[in-house]
């Protein structure tokens, strides 16, 4: 796992969609290139045949009946909306 | 009855109320006075509803009044971490992004916690997200430590444990993705319980990581813990993760259940970097049952020293795409500044989101990215494989483990601004949620400058039963509890 130090970070904000200022690029490089030089020793780890575990739980393939249940009110789904208009989501234009 | 209802045990709050003794009116009002007195310098919520509150304590009075009352927890004031719905609440996660949020419904917590009764009192502060291990990464700022206000409660359920420290509430939910319900308890002298993954339904919490999130209850006794494990446990078809299993009545388990138990020492949770103070008195709660007639055993979890990074790994992956949902259309915080659609997810999420959440977001985008996914993600869940391996080893010959909770007590605010030193205080509390076992914090002294410290028990998958009566067992022959801060 020696790639940390290619750690991209203007390539992984792309793709979190998340901008950054340059002091925030630089600190955050520093800072999570000591993490991930932390993080660099599960590579001595021997997981030959082993399972990844993604949850703990003891469940799987959990099935709901395929019946229809009242949802939440338009009304109530839209109170948190930043901008709304006739029961929709305002957002700024996506096509010409 | 003591004029300080606040600092009293749920047991002998609803003792009082069911002999009408004392209202949930008084009682209430009682902790709503508490809150106003000491607030200002504690700061353990974001945000708090007296009118409302009043009225679930006159509809708890009434119902008492009518020969309804729903039991023990039926007019008890108990705080919600600010992670948790409550409907037409504020729910802000402590962040910038949902500092407006409204929640449009309850948590199931929240619907089981009204069904017993309770009154349900304020929005508890925390870090961001809950990222974090000692409530400093708030957006509305920091919350202090009872026990010495120029220190850190822990977190990332900082508000909780120390609202319940101060008097504020008589019990609080947190919730427990790396250690965030334990640790603080530990800084804050309470007692604080991570049940088992799957136990208590995670519909209406504010997803963190969701392969470790958990939410449990802070109390002041043990058997309070258990009284609000049974309110909030049990199977819910709105979270797929919730396991069908038979809830037992936990507080009359814990009368049944007096052991002697087989007691697992952990040897790598008491080697270096670990306080002296806090190593002496938990090699004190272990003579304690080893008097009490306990095995005692040394064990080994070999694969302890892994559990730091494949929880950095695991926790920042599932938070990266947890938190995609955060871009300024449907709900949160919405850029003024946008150029066209997609500059308004870059700018809203840079404008709503901490440097701590941030940061996770990077890395757990980092890790899942193409070219990477493989040698940090995938490797990280077969080490999480060999961690849960080796606690379920220990339990074929133990019944329990114990170890320090916090390698650290209270640490002074501002004192840890280097993430990595932060996630350290970790390093007690992570494998448990790693391996989906359930753990809890138990007051077992102070340092010599007064600050708590906490033994931590880690308990087999669904056996909250044994996991409480082992740590009742050490509280009840203790008198921590009685001690409070002053303010």
């Amino acid at each position: 796992m020696s790639q940390s130090a290619d750690l991209n970070i203007d390539h992984v904000a792309h793709l979190a969609r998340l901008a950054l200022t340059p002091e925030e690029k630089a600190t955050f490089a520093q800072q999570l290139g000591d993490v991930l030089h932390h993080i660099e020793q599960l590579e001595t780890v021997d997981v030959t045949g082993v399972e990844p575990t993604a949850h703990a739980a003891p469940v799987f393939n959990v099935w709901a009946d395929d019946v229809v249940q009242a949802g939440l009110p338009v009304e109530l789904a839209l109170k948190n909306a930043p901008s709304q208009r006739d029961h929709m989501v305002v957002v700024p234009k996506v096509v010409e | 009855m003591s004029s300080e209802f606040f600092f009293q045990s749920i047991t002998q709050l609803a003792a009082a109320l069911e002999g009408k003794t004392l209202s949930s009116i008084e009682l209430t009002r009682a902790v709503v006075a508490r809150t106003k007195a000491v607030e200002g310098r504690v700061h353990a919520f974001n945000s708090v509803d007296e009118p409302d509150a009043l009225a679930q304590a006159a509809e708890s009075d009434a119902r008492r009044a009518a020969g309804q009352a729903r039991g023990p927890l039926d007019g008890i004031p108990i705080g919600l971490k600010d992670v948790i719905a409550v409907a037409g609440q504020p729910l802000t996660a402590s962040s910038k992004m949902l500092a407006n949020f409204v929640s449009p419904y309850d948590a199931t917590v929240t619907a089981k916690l009204k069904n017993a009764g309770a009154v349900l009192w304020g929005r508890l502060n925390c870090d961001e997200f809950a990222m974090g291990s000692s409530t400093e990464n708030s957006a509305f700022g920091p919350t202090h430590n009872p026990w010495d206000l120029t220190r850190v409660p822990g977190g990332s359920s900082g508000g909780s444990a120390a609202a319940l420290a101060a008097g504020e509430v008589l019990a609080a939910l947190g919730s427990d993705t790396g250690g965030s319900i334990r640790q603080p308890a530990a800084l804050c002298g309470v007692v604080g319980l991570k049940p088992t993954y799957g136990l208590v339904s995670r519909y209406g919490l504010i997803a963190f990581a969701s392969s470790l999130d958990q939410i449990g209850p802070f109390a002041r006794t043990v058997e309070d813990a258990a009284i609000v494990l049974g309110a909030i446990a049990g199977h819910d078809e709105r979270d797929s993760t919730s396991f069908k299993t038979e809830i037992p009545d936990y507080r009359a388990e814990l009368k049944k259940r007096t052991g002697p138990w087989r007691l697992g020492i952990p040897k790598e949770y008491f080697a270096d970097g670990l306080d002296p103070e806090i190593g002496a008195a938990v090699e004190q709660a272990i003579a304690f049952y080893k008097k009490l007639g306990c095995e005692i055993k040394e064990v080994s979890l070999p694969h302890t020293r892994y559990c730091l990074d494949t929880y950095y790994v695991i926790a920042t992956a599932e938070a990266s795409s947890n938190l995609a949902r955060y871009d300024g259309i449907r709900y949160g915080h919405r850029s003024k500044n946008a150029t066209d659609i997609v500059d308004l997810y870059f700018q809203s999420r840079a404008e709503g989101f901490g440097a701590e959440v941030k940061r996770r977001i990077i890395l757990g985008t980092y890790v899942l990215s193409s070219g990477y996914y493989d040698a940090y993600y995938l490797r990280a869940q077969k080490v999480r494989t060999l961690i849960r391996n080796d606690f379920l080893a220990a339990f074929r010959e133990v019944d329990a483990l114990i170890t320090p909770t916090s390698p650290m007590p209270a640490f002074k605010i501002g004192e840890k601004a280097d993430p990595l030193a932060l996630y350290l205080c970790d390093i007690y509390t992570i494998g448990v949620n790693l391996a989906g076992l359930p753990g809890i914090n138990v007051p077992c002294g102070f340092t010599k400058s007064g600050l708590p410290i906490g033994a931590q028990i880690i308990g087999q998958p669904f056996r909250e039963s044994e996991l409480l009566a082992v740590a009742q067992a050490y509280e009840q022959a203790h008198d921590w509890k009685t001690k409070m801060p002053s303010l």
